[in-house]
């Protein structure tokens, strides 16, 4: 059984429920991913199937990813990357995996790449609530005191001060499944996911409540 | 984001009639209690339309008992059965907030001339 896919956010709207209600939902392509290799415990020491996402075309594929897309039903991917499973060999070179593995209703984890924020300051950063505005102040935004004096004379280790912040891997939890559409490759979860449109993603089965 | 649009698309409904803020509604609303299923009226004016795709609201207000009472639908939601339109109103702006300030007969809006 696979439980895990790649995919691509394509942005967030909202959807009507049955009973009425409105739920603000983030839509993800979802696969299809190919599997292109098996990893055998005997000869890689792990069980796993190398997936394939996103197609390229011939021309831009070196002679040995070449050949092992060959094998694997002659389409080409930008993107290979591993999943664990139980029993490699209940699985075929070339078998598409869809986005109907996911069910309506259950929750999945969705882990991608942020949005960079670039040189942000402690309170986009760390959420640091800043200086007055007015009544004098001149410390608006700034972080504040970092430390004592001559004593320890030098900042702590791990001191939220500015710095880069996003272009992280973030994951996010247990995301409500609202709809499946495998016809069109479609998920939609309820709540947000790290990056922007077209970031790429892996989304799997959370394990809370199995 | 062809995708995204068709997924709004399929949301949108067809149904609904095309009115304005001034004009006078009837909205027909399901009301789910228990297992039965039942329709409540909400009649009064549209005093605001925001547009948007699946996200698009209106706001209906009425005067009951002497109390102003406002309600915001989901332009696009399952919930309202239909809407009928009972007066078109003439009015000069988008938002008639201003007839939150109002009352009785000052209230009124002229009925549009066609």
């Amino acid at each position: 059984m696979v439980n895990k896919l790649f995919g691509k956010k394509l942005g967030m709207t909202s959807y009507f429920l049955e009973d009425g209600g409105s739920v603000p939902v983030t839509v993800l392509e979802v696969g299809p991913c190919v599997v292109i290799q098996k990893k055998i415990r005997e000869r890689a020491g792990y069980d796993a199937l190398q997936m394939g996402y996103g197609s390229k075309k011939e021309s831009r594929v070196n002679k040995p990813l070449k050949g092992q897309f060959k094998n694997a039903g002659g389409r080409f991917f930008t993107t290979l990357r591993e999943i664990r499973v139980d029993d490699p060999d209940a699985f075929e070179l070339g078998q598409e995996i869809k986005s109907d593995i996911f069910k309506i209703g259950e929750l999945v984890n969705v882990r991608g790449l942020s949005k960079g924020r670039g040189f942000s300051g402690v309170m986009k950063r760390w959420g640091f609530s800043g200086g007055k505005k007015t009544h004098g102040s001149r410390s608006h935004r700034i972080p504040g005191s970092i430390g004592c004096s001559a004593t320890p004379g030098k900042v702590a280790k791990g001191k939220k001060l500015p710095g880069r912040m996003g272009y992280q891997h973030v994951t996010t939890k247990n995301l409500k499944v609202v709809d499946v559409r495998p016809e069109m490759d479609l998920i939609l979860v309820k709540g947000a996911v790290p990056g922007a449109p077209n970031t790429f993603l892996e989304i799997w089965k959370s394990r809370v409540g199995v | 984001m062809n995708v995204m649009e068709a997924l709004e698309k399929e949301q949108m409904r067809g149904d609904i009639p095309g009115f304005r803020p001034g004009d006078t509604v009837k909205v027909h609303v399901k009301i789910k209690e228990g297992e039965k299923e039942r329709i409540q009226v909400f009649q009064g004016v549209v005093i605001r339309k925001r547009r948007g795709n699946t996200g698009a609201t209106f706001t209906v207000r009425k005067v009951s008992y002497g109390i102003g009472v406002e309600r915001i639908f989901p332009l696009h939601s399952p919930i309202i059965d239909k809407i009928e339109i009972i007066t078109r109103g003439r009015v000069r702006r988008a938002r008639l907030y201003y007839l939150r300030n109002l009352r009785g007969k000052a209230a009124r809006i002229k009925e549009k001339r066609f």
